[in-house]
């Protein structure tokens, strides 16, 4: 059989079969392209304004060269911080119920709801808490803010919380009902700790995700020149920073601007190499 | 003799679905009862009825009584908790919790439901119930292990020592031996045999050598309905129905 000469039919498959390989890894290199693009574009440019200063300092005076975006760099770990304070309880609460209760009518709605709350625009989240928090106090607010990036936060801590706790196999709940142990603490502490590293990893998603979100900050939190870690004054953030500096006329903001992002960029991929850590140690645990 | 468990007019339903039809069985304290029959006759719908497991599928309900010493685990009194508590389980499938080390593992039961220990009094539990399970000769050098760490066989041993451990008076076992080589299954069968002088053991099985061998009293069941029971040897040299009859010699099932 092998000694023959591959028929006309097995020619034919092999090149569909080489046909399909070759657009498959196009399709790949087209979708990394822009990653290492984008990478490569931030360490250029943003890499030579990067000194101690830059996390040190406060932004200089306009016509000064120099500065730093210290307090930009602490108002986003500020914001990030009581977003996920607010935010994180409240997804993995909710989650915990869906999971718990997936045929319930309620349990359906509000899946439908945290599914409609992912698509809405970060700008109409920001507008939201313009009205419910902003309007009330009278003023911009690193509290506004926390608010608008906690609203991007639930909806997807709930899904991912719901998600990887059914993927914990039903036995161990039966498992763990037949030893006589409630209902809520085999949820709490059989069911959930098995899934704990998958919702540590919708976690730290979620952060990456807000840490990056500029446009809900713009008429909440709104960005500050001056140090300031209140919560009911305008705080300063990395993007909005970045934005305000990068349309400037300034050749020396836009330069901070680039390293701004460069840091921006880094907290994130720092943020997503921790959850690649988290997850494959808990693979190891389970092995 | 006085019996430890019984079933008055046991019915289960799915839904609509009739799982079981008005099952009524005795079970006698420090035997073992087997309980036979072919794939989907109701025998693990059976067994979770007796401590209140077969609730907790989504639109599954039992109707009827179970007595337990006398007194009826159904009663809109009883907290089904409490029941589980008394009447313990092992599965089909060995199912260590992942998270936890073996010992955790065998103290789940109590630490679960926050019973304060002091470490010796734990240490001398865990020992007792894998004594008792038959493993602790193998695991007494890696307590701290994962318990996912060790073999299917010593897996269902431990699940057998986590159920042991906070004490039940009834041992369910829902083919535990199912998912087993031979020589783990003949450890099981062994320890059954062992357990029985302190437990009443249920025992589903699918593998009639297993009930021949290990069981004092054999319930067959067939279509959700109880077709015979009685003594072991009995049932399996002069069944009295026909169905139970065809069933032990294969020609159907």
């Amino acid at each position: 059989m092998s000694a023959k000469a591959p028929t006309r039919r097995q020619l034919w498959r092999k090149a569909k079969s080489d046909l399909m390989m070759g657009i498959t890894v196009a399709a790949t290199a087209v979708t990394l392209l822009p990653l290492f693009i984008i990478l490569a574009y931030l360490v250029a440019k943003g890499a030579s304004s990067l000194n101690l200063a830059f996390f040190t300092h406060m932004p200089a005076p306009v016509g000064e060269k120099g500065g730093g975006m210290a307090n930009a760099i602490v108002g986003t770990l500020e914001l990030i911080g009581l977003a996920s304070l607010m935010g994180v309880p409240v997804g993995i609460g909710s989650g915990l119920y869906l999971a718990g209760h997936r045929s319930s009518p309620v349990a359906g709605a509000v899946r439908f709801g945290a599914d409609v709350m992912m698509g809405v625009p970060s700008i109409v989240v920001g507008i939201f808490a313009y009205a419910i928090v902003v309007r009330p106090m009278g003023g911009f607010s690193t509290l506004a803010g926390a608010v608008a990036l906690a609203v991007i936060m639930i909806p997807l801590v709930t899904r991912t919380t719901e998600e990887m706790l059914l993927l914990v196999p039903h036995e161990l709940r039966e498992a763990a009902l037949a030893l006589g142990v409630s209902g809520w603490r085999t949820t709490l502490w059989v069911v959930a700790r098995t899934a704990a590293s998958g919702i540590a990893t919708g976690v730290i998603l979620a952060v990456a995700r807000i840490a990056g979100e500029t446009a809900p900050l713009l008429f909440t939190a709104f960005g500050n020149r001056f140090w300031s870690t209140s919560l009911t004054n305008p705080i300063a953030s990395l993007t909005v920073q970045v934005y305000t500096y990068a349309i400037s006329p300034f050749p020396d903001w836009q330069r901070q601007a680039w390293a701004g992002a460069l840091v921006l960029t880094s907290i994130v991929l720092a943020l997503e190499l921790g959850v690649r850590w988290v997850t494959s140690g808990s693979a190891r645990a389970v092995r | 003799m006085a019996e430890k468990l019984a079933t008055r007019h046991l019915s289960a339903y799915f839904g609509q679905l009739c799982a079981l039809h008005d099952i009524n069985l005795a079970f006698p304290p420090n035997v073992v009862t087997a309980i036979i029959g072919p794939s989907g006759c109701g025998k693990s719908t059976l067994v979770r009825c007796l401590n209140r497991m077969h609730e907790v599928v989504p639109g599954a309900r039992a109707e009827g009584e179970v007595l337990l010493d006398g007194d009826n685990i159904y009663a809109s009194t009883v907290d089904p908790v409490m029941v589980r508590r008394r009447i313990g389980m092992v599965f089909q499938k060995p199912t260590p919790f992942p998270t936890m080390s073996i010992e955790d593992n065998v103290a789940a039961g109590l630490k679960l439901n926050g019973v304060a220990l002091r470490r010796s009094e734990r240490d001398r539990i865990v020992e007792r119930s894998l004594r008792q399970a038959a493993l602790w000769d193998e695991v007494k050098e890696r307590l701290r292990r994962p318990g996912a760490s060790l073999s299917g066989g010593q897996q269902q041993r431990l699940c057998v020592a986590r159920a042991l451990a906070v004490e039940p008076e009834v041992l369910l076992m829902d083919e535990p031996c199912s998912a087993l080589d031979p020589i783990s299954t003949a450890r099981i069968e062994e320890l059954l045999l062992e357990l029985k002088t302190s437990y009443t053991i249920v025992l589903v099985t699918h593998n009639m050598q297993q009930a021949a061998r290990t069981a004092d009293l054999t319930a067959f069941l067939y279509a959700g309905e109880l077709i015979e029971f009685g003594e072991t040897r009995q049932i399996f040299t002069n069944p009295g129905r026909r169905e139970t009859e065809d069933y032990i010699t294969g020609r159907f099932g």
